[in-house]
């Protein structure tokens, strides 16, 4: 009798044992794998701090021992180019479009999901299945309608879509109209109907259901669709390298494909250059983190 | 009198409101049809023609895919790439993500400090991961550091390193290294969220059946995640398929990086105009591109029915 009490509780220690092993194990592989996708940013940081003649055919590179850190790489850089210029762009762009995705997905998403009609769905997947469109499909088509369509004055200083802010805002809306209107379609589908009834009943029109009773309940989708919107415009490359000429009027990320050319000879120049381009999305996901991420899962979560 | 009034009000629409819901999804939609679908189908119908920019369309039936597939040498290198990065994205790092995820969704200390160090890369733009993984390869002189490591260790002397990104036979391999540290990150938060939603008790029912974690996750967990798994494809194809930025930033897409997405732009727009021929790579591009897009459109179908 108490054999076997001994023996049972051998096992539970012995259990233990190899479970607080397999623990430790587990804390270390991730802890290892977190360094090592830490790593490229990191050493790019370092890199950027470090001046130049200490590494110029230094035969030991990365693992020469630095004589000074300072922040000259990013003042060279600072003034060797436009960057205030491609910051005020990005702004320029990413802001109204962000904005205006956000406005014109949620009366989609609204109509879409709150009334019955009968090509309901298929609005719903020429809208999705149009945003899972590779876009270097479309480019060149849409660079030579660009080149066609007419535009008054203040909106375009050269009468046409192409190498406008106006051009990019409008690709960027309609693209990304097609993933925020189906996330919004989907989460306000999860909405309880009865205040929308209460409002229809007392009389409420559709535009009046959709801003004062609608739009503030789905507040919370919006704080996510806009955290990763902004991230999404900011960060492309492809639409803005295509749609401007390769003047100043490029937003940072597709200006790096000018500067890259003037720096590239230089890694620590390099260096600060990515620091800064990567900087403004790092700390908006550092500060809204939360809603990033609820952004991407929103988008996933009903397939 | 009050009551007839209100029900019609409940179930009929007014004609000013019809009116506005036909605005709010007419103008959005026939701008995304303008700039989207009616733009796909422009190539398609461009890619049957010899249009290069100037002139009127001139008709050359099949001729473009004929000189595509038999003599335009960048082509099959490129298709091949693509399928390469597909097939790396499938078999390396979405598992990669996976993994990750399974790992951070049990009570782990630090868990969320742990997601967010493998999430980082996803917010940089992948022009910027591309200037990050070039600080990793450039040779020794140039600072870089896997060539500097492998130097410092002996492995190899400082001038009989790889030539990471310059070497055509390699440096899709880098490239696909440097691409999979962004998409690892992107799977384990979609995987996560999957995670999170299974139901509890399907988990605790398989552990008085006696089923460990891996039988668990494997017959129970894995099979009530069909609608993330298909967003798991989804997302890994499409994202295989667009790769542009990234070789784009580092060569243009050449000498060994050459993808469909870059042949396209380079010849129809930045170093040629040869529309019509861009145009045939622009479709093959579209037709499989609709093989993931028409299987979550089912997808859609399926749960909208239910």
């Amino acid at each position: 009798m108490s054999g076997t009490l001994t023996m049972a509780g051998q096992q539970t220690t012995h259990n233990r044992a190899r479970r607080r092993a397999s623990r430790i194990g587990l804390y270390v592989f991730l802890t290892v794998l977190a360094l090592i996708f830490l790593w490229p940013m990191l050493y790019a940081l370092y890199t950027s701090l470090r001046p130049y003649g200490d590494i110029v055919g230094n035969a030991n590179g990365a693992f020469s021992t630095p004589k000074t850190l300072n922040l000259n790489n990013y003042f060279n850089v600072w003034n060797g180019s436009d960057l205030i210029q491609y910051y005020w762009n990005t702004a320029v762009i990413t802001i109204p479009a962000v904005l205006l995705t956000l406005w014109i997905s949620s009366m989609l998403a609204f109509a879409i999901s709150r009334y019955k009609w009968r090509f309901n769905l298929i609005v719903l997947m020429i809208f999705t299945a149009g945003n899972l469109l590779p876009p270097q499909i479309i480019i060149v088509p849409l660079y030579r309608l660009y080149l066609l369509i007419p535009v008054p004055a203040p909106l375009s200083d050269n009468g046409l879509m192409y190498n406008q802010f106006l051009g990019l805002i409008l690709i960027h809306t309609t693209f990304q109209t097609g993933f925020c209107t189906f996330v919004l379609s989907n989460y306000m589908k999860t909405l309880s109907m009865e205040l929308v009834e209460a409002a229809m009943i007392d009389g409420a029109g559709v535009f009046t259901i959709y801003a004062r009773v609608v739009l503030p309940l789905v507040r919370p989708a919006l704080a996510a669709l806009a955290t990763l919107l902004f991230v999404w415009i900011y960060n492309d490359f492809f639409w803005a390298l295509m749609l401007f000429e390769s003047g100043g009027k490029r937003p940072i990320t597709a200006a790096l494909n000018n500067l890259s050319g003037a720096f590239f000879t230089d890694p620590t120049q390099l260096a600060a250059l990515s620091v800064m381009a990567a900087i403004p999305t790092i700390v908006l996901y550092l500060i809204l983190q939360r809603y990033f991420i609820s952004g991407l899962t929103l988008g996933s979560a009903k397939g | 009198m009050t009551t007839k009034r209100r029900k019609r009000h409940y179930s009929v629409l007014t004609a000013r409101d019809k009116v506005l819901l036909a605005i709010m999804v007419g103008v959005p939609l026939t701008i995304f049809l303008i700039l989207i679908w009616a733009m796909a189908l422009v190539s398609v119908l461009w890619s049957f023609t010899d249009w290069q920019g100037i002139g009127p369309l001139h008709f050359v039936g099949l001729q473009q895919y004929n000189y595509l597939f038999t003599g335009y040498p960048p082509f099959w290198p490129a298709l091949t790439h693509n399928l390469l990065w597909l097939l790396f994205f499938v078999c390396i790092a979405t598992p990669c993500g996976i993994l990750l995820a399974v790992l951070l969704d049990r009570p782990l200390r630090g868990s969320r400090i742990y997601q967010s160090i493998f999430f980082t890369p996803v917010v940089l733009s992948l022009a910027v991961v591309g200037f990050i993984w070039e600080l990793q390869y450039s040779p020794v002189a140039g600072h870089g550091f896997i060539d500097s490591l492998l130097a410092a260790t002996g492995v190899m002397s400082a001038n009989s390193t790889p030539n990471w990104l310059g070497d055509s036979k390699i440096n899709i391999w880098a490239v696909l290294v440097a691409a999979s540290w962004r998409h690892i990150g992107y799977i384990m938060v979609l995987y996560l969220a999957g995670l999170k939603s299974v139901d509890p008790s399907l988990r605790e029912a398989a552990a008085i059946d006696g089923a460990n974690e891996r039988q668990t996750f494997i017959h129970v967990v894995f099979p009530v995640m069909a609608p993330i798994n298909v967003v798991i494809v989804v997302v890994t194809v499409i994202e295989s398929l667009r790769a542009f930025d990234i070789v784009y930033i580092i060569n243009h897409g050449k000498n060994g990086l050459e993808l469909l997405a870059t042949l396209i732009t380079n010849t129809s727009l930045s170093e040629a105009s040869l529309i019509g021929f861009g145009s045939a790579m622009a479709t093959v591009l579209l037709v499989i591109s609709l093989v993931p897009i028409v299987l979550y459109l089912t997808r859609i179908m399926r749960s909208e029915d239910q």
